[in-house]
């Protein structure tokens, strides 16, 4: 038994962690630490690196931009990202759309589409949530009616986070709607948001800010060579995507970094003369999310560890990993929000400069912000469904 | 990294629940939990190397460490076995790292072939977790002598010797005595094992180890029995979870298993993630507990280890109870005894608010 990485995997790490050291661009890195919001540009010009490395997809085969990197050492390259607070890869290209092209998609569509996705060239989204059908997926309305060499669609879909800045969007829409069991009928479409009748409106969340949309779909023409796998069958596509989620699920890097940032904000704030850190109450609760993202690392890597040796992809043990990730994602705002004190109550300025502290500012709306990630990728409770039935046979 | 046990480890952990599973099934523990502890199964363990594992090749053990004990403690905890298994070997390990070598000689040996069993008195009345002895020695003669009042020492009714800490003139020390010379109160735990509250009363003494040195050597004691505790839980963790869920598949209400209630799912998905948390920690303590990693680093792995373990072996022991309903309050099933064992070790060595405030202390 040894709990750690073996000496070529540190040597991985180390050169992870200095390759991300001296290309991670100060100002995006800023952005990030100080809580801003990050643009279209942000995100895609730190895609953009990664690919020029080499390193936007390491999940890929080797032929299409892979890095042939072992599942330790994706874990580690993720995890390492999350550590130095580097902008997020956005998912829905490179972890999404990809590999279900590369799984079910014709060589043609992969020629198409799978050089865009890499270099960052199209702007992917999600189109799967409507607004009757949340954890029920299979309820979807939105329409498709084959129309000679063409599809016209018709329908809503909900929460697409960053459609605004989205060039496509691939969607699970019904082309059938007399089959007997609802997960039949479903096929998955891929369509350019630049096509007359999609209309994409903000939806605001409570911290003020724009990630998520409506996207309305109203006679919509998609030519039928942007049908993946076959009509009928975008249920299996959509299972295949559930089974291919990644093992930084926990978000430990992240969480690492957001917890070093609490206790050196928090052993700085003052109470009763003495620092926060100092105050026993405030400091019990840190130590045990503490304890908590130390247990959850090394869960990660026991199971990261099974999956190596039996080759098995992850199934249920993502779902745990996601239940206690948010829990600690979430518990970090809310301690940092804590820490902050009556400073957490400014928000924007009405009129001008207010003058009040703009990253003590983004700490409130960011504990309203991450209440998100308890609710979306499948809510907790649908995560304890997945194990109830998978792993406890329930 | 590499989460599995090695073949040897894997072996033995088979055989001693090929054991448990036989002479220590919850008809059988019953009887021998009347008596306190069962000499039979004593001489099964030694006979398997157990009571031999974690001891130097020089003196008839394996030289294995707290990793080794692992997968054994996890037998012993889904069990619930009540030999006095780890208070003989935190005796034996004050013995073994701070004894001398005739010391070593003379006790060492014994254990491993099982013939002799130990106590460790380290608790006092009013200290709860403090470690700093109040018990008094004093020279007498070529020897020592203890004065004072040890609680609750498990294992003590069955000892041959104690290892005691004490307060000499030059610090907290530690002393063997002869169990036949100190004056017992023995009962029951609540999780069914036997303890004692020790009178010294001017028992004869020997030093044990540098005088006035004892700490750091009682310190990485106790760490290293926390770590076994640790891995008990996980053992008595994964019982509860395994025969709740096992009731929940099988009890029927309104026509139906209780299993198919969402409500109950979750709260039995949410005793699993508890439990693999709570094992993840185990892994982490019985890894460091003797890496020769420095103390504060030691300290720190061992308090958050216990803390997640405290918290989860109450949540997880009174899910199952829970769970189980009206039967969970049963002495008739043995869920109400990993219960009691899980409340216990919770507190035992050091309860979650204490090991907070340590793993606080060491950054």
């Amino acid at each position: 038994m040894d709990l750690n990485y073996s000496q070529e995997e540190l040597a991985f790490r180390d050169q992870v962690r200095g390759w991300l050291k001296a290309n991670l661009p100060a100002d995006l890195s800023a952005k990030i630490a100080n809580y801003d919001e990050l643009t279209r540009e942000d995100l895609l010009r730190w895609h953009r690196i990664l690919a020029k490395q080499g390193w936007v997809a390491p999940s890929w085969p080797k032929e299409w931009g892979g890095t042939g990197w072992s599942v330790v050492q994706r874990y580690i390259f993720e995890e390492e990202c999350g550590y130095a607070g580097t902008p997020p890869l956005i998912p829905f290209g490179l972890s999404m759309c990809g590999p279900v092209l590369l799984r079910f998609g014709t060589e043609e569509q992969k020629k198409r589409f799978l050089p865009r996705i890499y270099n960052g060239e199209d702007f992917w989204c999600q189109g799967y949530s409507e607004p009757g059908s949340g954890s029920d997926l299979a309820s979807l309305k939105t329409k498709a009616v084959r129309n000679g060499d063409h599809y016209v669609v018709n329908g809503q879909k909900i929460w697409t986070t960053l459609g605004h800045y989205a060039d496509w969007i691939f969607c699970l829409v019904r082309t059938d709607s007399s089959t007997a069991k609802r997960q039949e009928g479903i096929s998955f479409l891929l369509m350019d948001m630049k096509s007359p009748g999609i209309t994409v409106r903000p939806l605001i969340l409570m911290d003020g800010g724009h990630e998520v949309n409506e996207v309305f779909f109203d006679d919509v023409k998609v030519p039928v060579g942007n049908l993946v796998h076959k009509e009928g069958e975008g249920w299996t596509v959509a299972k295949y995507l559930l089974g291919h989620e990644r093992m930084n699920t926990g978000r430990i890097g992240a969480s690492k970094r957001e917890l070093a940032k609490l206790k050196e904000f928090a052993a700085a704030q003052r109470k009763n003369g003495r620092s926060l850190m100092d105050d026993v109450r405030f400091r019990d609760k840190v130590s045990r999310l503490e304890v908590e993202l130390m247990a959850l690392e090394i869960t990660n890597l026991r199971f990261l560890d099974r999956m190596r040796r039996t080759g098995q992809p992850p199934g249920a043990d993502v779902s745990m990993l996601k239940i206690k990730g948010t829990e600690i994602q979430q518990g970090l705002t809310e301690l940092m929000m804590q820490a902050v004190g009556p400073l957490a109550q400014p928000f924007k300025a009405v009129n001008g400069d207010a003058g009040f502290d703009a990253f003590t500012a983004a700490i409130a709306p960011r504990y309203c912000n991450f209440r998100k990630t308890t609710i979306y990728a499948g809510s907790n409770e649908i995560q304890r469904n997945i194990i109830a039935k998978m792993t406890l046979g329930l | 990294m590499n989460f599995d046990y090695n073949e040897e480890q894997q072996l033995l952990a088979d055989s001693v629940r090929r054991f448990l599973q036989k002479d220590y099934e919850f008809e059988a523990r019953k009887k021998i939990v009347a008596g306190g502890h069962s000499e039979k199964v004593w001489g099964a363990l030694a006979e398997m190397g157990l009571t031999g594992i974690p001891f130097s090749p020089d003196y008839g053990g394996f030289g294995g460490g707290a990793v080794d004990l692992m997968s054994v403690m996890e037998a012993f905890g889904e069990a619930l076995v009540v030999e006095p298994y780890v208070a003989t070997l935190m005796a034996a390990r004050c013995v073994a790292n701070a004894g001398s070598d005739a010391q070593k000689r003379a006790i060492l040996p014994q254990v491993v072939e099982g013939k002799l069993k130990m106590a460790f008195a380290f608790s006092e009345r009013g200290a709860r977790y403090d470690l700093a002895p109040g018990v008094k020695a004093k020279k007498a003669g070529g020897g020592w002598t203890l004065e004072g009042e040890k609680v609750v020492v498990l294992g003590a009714p069955s000892a041959g010797k104690l290892v005691v800490s004490a307060h000499a003139p030059a610090g907290p020390s530690l002393f063997l005595v002869e169990a036949g010379a100190v004056k017992l109160k023995p009962y029951a735990t609540l999780d069914e094992m036997r303890a004692a509250d020790v009178w010294l009363a001017g028992a004869a003494a020997e030093l044990l180890g540098a005088e006035g040195q004892a700490l750091p050597v009682v310190e990485e004691v106790i760490d290293f029995a926390t770590a076994l505790v640790c891995a008990e839980a996980v053992g008595a963790m994964k019982f509860s979870c395994d025969t709740t869920l096992e009731y929940l598949k099988t009890r029927k209400q309104f026509g139906v298993p209780i299993g198919t209630f969402q409500a109950l799912q979750h709260r039995i998905v949410d005793m699993v993630v508890a439990y693999e948390q709570a094992k993840s920690m185990a892994f982490l303590a019985c890894s460091q507990a003797d890496s020769g990693a420095d103390a504060r680093e030691r300290m720190r792995a061992i308090s958050a280890a216990k803390v997640k373990i405290a918290d989860n072996a109450r949540l997880v022991s009174q899910e199952a109870v829970q769970l189980h309903g009206g039967m969970g309050m049963s002495e008739e099933l043995k869920v109400s005894h990993s219960f009691r064992r899980l409340t216990m070790i919770a507190q035992q060595f050091g309860d979650a608010d204490h090991h907070l405030e340590r793993f606080a202390r060491c950054g």
